[in-house]
């Protein structure tokens, strides 16, 4: 059993670390909300490219061909990146910015991945689901957006861990589930937060986590780059990003990389001097053909000049964690029965969290409660309120 | 003895709970088939757990579920 001493830091622990990042994970549940179901409101408002039916040996287009299709179409800027669509690699999409350094400008070209044809220029960066995109990864503040909601992820994980602590003495009189209706109405949101808080507990834990480890992905990135490619570019010290006229082939580049990783499906390609590649190849992240191999990649640079493999690094741990948390973030990995168990957790959540807000403001507020008790005293000006005295009678008991 | 069936009593159902969540986000990562199958019901659970418990209904009826499922099992 905590003593009061101890009861009084957790509690006050679990205050101002939800304090603090309520509003913030407010938004965050409302904005991923929609964020769940991206692929079918971009089917329902016909955003979503889709390729047309031709028989399944129709053979594909080359990659150069490809690019430059997409290329014509935004002759000033430079290619960064071309990936397959999620589900279906007969479409290409490519990505164009002005220059290779990361940037929120940018257009997207979808090409048929067999004829070689503009499919469709969807823009990824306006509209609604953009607006909910934005607000939930970075509040558009870019990295440090991206690190200040993650130092608020971090905050959630401290409240949902002292909120644990305290289930106990909370709920020591009560079963499991009891929500005291008859009582007064901050006593039954005490009772449904504490519910709800114990039942997500891992979820919200996990969800949290992993959305915290992702505000990190672009430091992870270029650590990757410090860390890793820096030894494999040595050779290449001092000299520029490859021009574009003296780029080899690109559909060459692309078969080389798939020898290289055999058994596994390109992810996306990077240009030279982009975040995710290195000023001299083409990185083409691969990924494996199983259900859980298919969420990490494989990175296979190839010169961008001569259109062969340097080297295949194998992913290093803290890429690994990053790219096992992107999933168990989004809930996109077990269908469409997962993304609607998804959905009601993160609607639970914000339960918990307008539920701790309303404990907070109504904390003064003390008329329908018991009178205080001394373990309640322990606890004073705590958001939770007036705990059940150690050793009083369990006070549902009576009217059960 | 007393310290222990207290214990199980407060902690037993979160446990069982987080258990079968932590499962239910694994199995979906390694298994398209079983896996996601199983990730339905383990995360399915602690979802239709709380829907039971926070929905609003009559005290009275509510005791009085208690009251026969006790009496059913007594019965047993």
């Amino acid at each position: 059993m905590l003593s009061p001493t101890a009861l009084r830091r957790w509690s006050w622990t679990h205050k101002w670390s939800s304090l603090v990042c309520t509003v913030f994970m407010l938004l965050l549940c409302l904005t991923g909300l929609p964020l769940i179901f991206h692929h079918e409101i971009g089917h329902l408002l016909g955003t979503e490219v889709e390729a047309p039916a031709m028989p399944a040996n129709t053979p594909r287009a080359s990659l150069d061909k490809v690019l430059t299709t997409a290329h014509a179409l935004h002759p000033e800027r430079v290619v960064q990146f071309a990936s397959h669509a999620e589900d279906d690699d007969n479409i290409w999409f490519v990505t164009l910015t002005p220059t290779p350094a990361p940037t929120d400008d940018f257009r997207s070209v979808a090409v048929d991945a067999r004829t070689a044809e503009v499919l469709a220029q969807p823009r990824f960066d306006e509209g609604f689901m953009y607006v909910m995109f934005k607000l939930h990864v970075d509040l558009f503040a870019g990295l440090p957006g991206k690190l200040f909601l993650g130092f608020m992820g971090l905050l959630l994980l401290v409240a949902i861990v002292t909120g644990v602590v305290l289930y106990a003495p909370f709920m020591r009189k009560l079963a499991f589930g009891d929500v005291r209706r008859d009582r007064s109405a901050r006593v039954k949101w005490l009772d449904l937060h504490n519910l709800l808080g114990i039942v997500t507990l891992v979820w919200a834990f996990v969800v949290g986590g992993t959305g915290m480890i992702n505000t990190w992905a672009d430091l992870l990135i270029k650590y990757w780059q410090h860390d890793q490619l820096s030894a494999l570019l040595k050779p290449y010290e001092g000299q520029p990003i490859v021009p574009a006229a003296e780029r080899g082939p690109l559909q060459q580049a692309l078969e080389a990389a798939q020898a290289q990783a055999p058994g596994t499906k390109l992810s996306f390609i990077a240009f030279p001097g982009t975040a995710f590649s290195s000023p001299h190849h083409n990185t083409f992240f691969m990924r494996g053909n199983e259900p859980l191999t298919s969420k990490l990649l494989k990175p296979v640079l190839v010169d961008a000049r001569t259109a062969q493999v340097t080297a295949a690094p194998a992913l290093p741990w803290y890429l690994t964690a990053l790219l096992v948390s992107q999933p168990l973030h989004f809930g996109d990995y077990g269908g469409m029965p997962m993304k609607i168990l998804w959905a009601l957790l993160d609607i639970a959540t914000i339960v918990v969290l307008g539920s701790g807000l309303y404990l907070w403001l109504r904390k003064g507020v003390q008329t329908a409660s018991p009178a205080p008790q001394p373990a309640g005293s322990a606890t004073n000006g705590f958001a939770g309120g007036t705990l059940p005295a150690p050793g009083a009678a369990r006070s549902t008991e009576g009217a059960a | 003895m007393k310290q222990q069936s207290s214990f199980w009593a407060l902690w037993g159902w979160p446990i069982v709970i987080g258990v079968l969540t932590t499962t239910g986000l694994l199995t979906a990562l390694v298994s398209d088939t079983w896996g996601d199958w199983w990730s339905w019901v383990a995360l399915g659970i602690p979802v239709a757990v709380m829907g039971w418990y926070s929905w609003p209904r009559a005290t009275a009826a509510a005791s009085t579920a208690d009251a026969s499922g006790a009496s059913s099992s007594a019965l047993r």
